[in-house]
């Protein structure tokens, strides 16, 4: 290594050869160690919650250096599947009420994937029509569609919420669906300015073929749309299965208990002195996996997404 | 114009159509937008407790928040959250997206970083409750060792908003991040191998070319996540729920509480509209103090 030590921030001055072949790029090897220890707080507590679900909880106390899991068991896990009876369960420091994270688990995947397909694909009607069919007062309609985008999600929470009691669908996985089912500005947005960009000669050459308009949408725009479609719907599927403020409303029992309302629920029940660390651990595991998964298929895809192709 | 008439010839106007097409997602919109933007607004001049009809009350709900304590305390720890929060998220993703622009634009560094992003507040809320737990954490063993004194993280007045803050940058921090790298993707390559053509170091670089032309963006970044930061609840719902005493009790937390707690959802939606107008004025200042709308690049 070398040791001569040259501020890094000194302007070469004429004179030097190119400022990349001089000698140890200082400048260059903080910022990869900035960039390591970025890399390390992302992903480090992911490990710690890996360690800890795979730990014994009560040698945790004992063993709360070890950076390994402490005399490992699946304890944590079995806790959080119903798998232990009620006094293994309070033995082990977990509550010792039965929970059942499949439940929870499936009632996740239904609202996620309600929201997602109808979402996805209304909004892909409505981006259609403001893309490519001709009507009257159809600038001012998605003009009127984008002011939405200003309004506050947190905003029309409460009023909705009387909303869904009104139509009698609290406590009901629909109830927790139904409010962005439909639409949002932004897949609407997003889709319209897709399908601007695909070519018309195309689709005229199907009209020509006598194609009606609901076919060349169904057997033309749609199959062509496959790449937006799916990043759409892969963020969609993210944001609902991450969602927890309006589930959190509309829920009051297992019957549509989502998993971050569940796992909620299962860290007020863990008792105050001596929690459960390795049952919580496992069940936060559980609703951070699938989305992980998700990730590591879909990682380039979702990356890409992100950026201001659409809002700008 | 003088159309060779194709056998089937198609009308240009597409009405009827576009109305079937367009029908659901404007229900979604009117239904769940529209109204419940006009119905909150309504709800605030009301006395309503969910199980009689609401009942008109004038300015009641708003003359008892200017005079509530614990609503201007709320206004002020959700303001100190925000200043912490954003300082902090913004000066490290923009620290971090100019790393990556300069050292790899690989993607699995973008994905590294975007990784928190993908699990929810909760979890990420969890995992760090355990990780500064004041008797078993990991992060109070790390400053034991380094002999200093442990910290009840979260339940310090002192320390539970700044704490708050951390956790929610360390899951939003590198969507921020992406953001801005998706910014400086439009600055052009050639000015800064003109920079270096002039011999100037990156520092200077970052100061006299990525700064400036990246301010737009930047500007725009910073509204949404203003805007996002906000409207703080889960972190607070799952570690603290408001506590200890007062210190975390931010507006949105205190909004559900007065709702679903006490069931005065008229009072509970006349602070969503303060909160609104707050959203609003902020979202409107930042756009006109930054210039958001102009490019240096033109």
């Amino acid at each position: 290594m070398a040791t001569t030590a040259l501020p890094v921030s000194t302007p070469p001055l004429a004179e030097p050869p190119p400022p990349e072949k001089t000698g140890f790029p200082y400048g260059r090897t903080l910022a990869w160690i900035f960039m390591v220890l970025v890399i390390l707080a992302s992903l480090f507590p992911f490990y710690w919650m890996l360690r800890t679900a795979l730990s014994s909880n009560n040698a945790l106390y004992a063993g709360s250096d070890s950076l390994l899991p402490v005399q490992p068991s699946w304890g944590g896990f079995e806790r959080v599947f119903g798998l232990q009876s009620g006094q293994e369960a309070i033995d082990a420091g977990g509550a010792g009420q039965p929970i059942n994270f499949w439940h929870y688990l499936a009632n996740s995947v239904i609202v996620s994937t309600l929201i997602t397909a109808g979402q996805v694909f209304f909004s892909a009607m409505a981006a259609y029509a403001f893309a490519r069919l001709q009507w009257r007062h159809r600038e001012k309609v998605f003009l009127f569609f984008l002011a939405g985008l200003m309004i506050p999600a947190i905003f029309t929470l409460l009023p909705n919420f009387v909303l869904i009691k009104e139509l009698g669908l609290v406590d009901t996985l629909l109830g927790i669906s139904l409010p962005t089912m439909l639409m949002t500005p932004f897949a609407v947005f997003f889709l319209r300015q897709f399908f601007l960009g695909i070519s018309r000669e195309v689709e005229e050459a199907a009209h020509v073929d006598g194609a009606s308009k609901v076919r060349v949408f169904f057997r033309l725009i749609i199959p062509m749309s496959t790449a937006p479609l799916a990043t759409l719907g892969i963020l969609t599927y993210i944001t609902s299965w991450n969602d927890y403020f309006w589930p959190l409303m509309v829920s009051y029992t297992d019957r549509s208990r989502v998993l971050t309302v569940a796992l909620g629920v299962f860290k007020s029940q863990t008792p105050q002195t001596g929690p459960d660390w390795s049952g919580l651990m496992a069940a936060t595991l559980v609703a951070a996996l699938p989305m992980l998964l998700l990730f590591l298929f879909f990682a380039k895809r979702i990356v890409n997404s992100i950026g201001f192709s659409g809002i700008k | 114009m003088a159309v060779v008439s194709v056998p089937k010839k198609k009308r240009k106007d597409d009405t009827r159509l576009a109305i079937l097409f367009i029908a659901p997602a404007l229900a979604g919109f009117l239904v769940f937008m529209i109204w419940p933007t006009l119905r909150g607004i309504y709800l605030s001049f009301t006395s309503f407790n969910l199980l009689t009809p609401p009942e008109f009350n004038g300015l009641d709900n708003y003359i008892r928040m200017v005079q509530d304590p614990v609503f201007w305390n709320s206004m002020v720890v959700t303001v100190y959250y925000v200043i912490i929060n954003i300082a902090l998220q913004t000066a490290f993703a923009l620290a971090i997206a100019v790393m990556m622009q300069r050292l790899t634009k690989r993607t699995w560094l973008r994905g590294v970083v975007l990784t928190p992003y993908l699990v929810s507040n909760v979890v990420a809320a969890l995992i760090f409750l355990w990780i500064l737990d004041y008797q078993l954490g990991l992060g109070n063993r790390v400053l034991e060792l380094i002999g200093m004194d442990r910290i009840a993280f979260l339940a310090d007045s002192a320390w539970v908003i700044p704490t708050i803050a951390v956790i929610n940058v360390w899951r939003h921090v590198g969507y921020t991040a992406l953001l801005i790298f998706a910014g400086l993707q439009t600055i052009p390559e050639t000015m800064y191998e003109a920079g270096r053509m002039d011999g100037a170091s990156e520092l200077t670089m970052f100061r006299r070319i990525t700064l400036p032309l990246l301010r737009p963006i930047l500007a725009l970044v910073l509204i949404i996540t203003v805007v996002g930061s906000f409207q703080v609840f889960d972190t607070v719902a799952v570690t603290t729920r408001g506590g200890p005493v007062d210190s975390s009790r931010v507006l949105q937390y205190y909004i559900y509480d007065m709702a679903f707690g006490r069931f005065q959802f008229g009072y509970a939606s006349a602070m969503s509209v303060a909160l609104l107008l707050v959203l609003i004025v902020i979202t409107f200042l930042q756009y006109r103090l930054t210039r958001a709308e102009q490019s240096d690049l033109a």
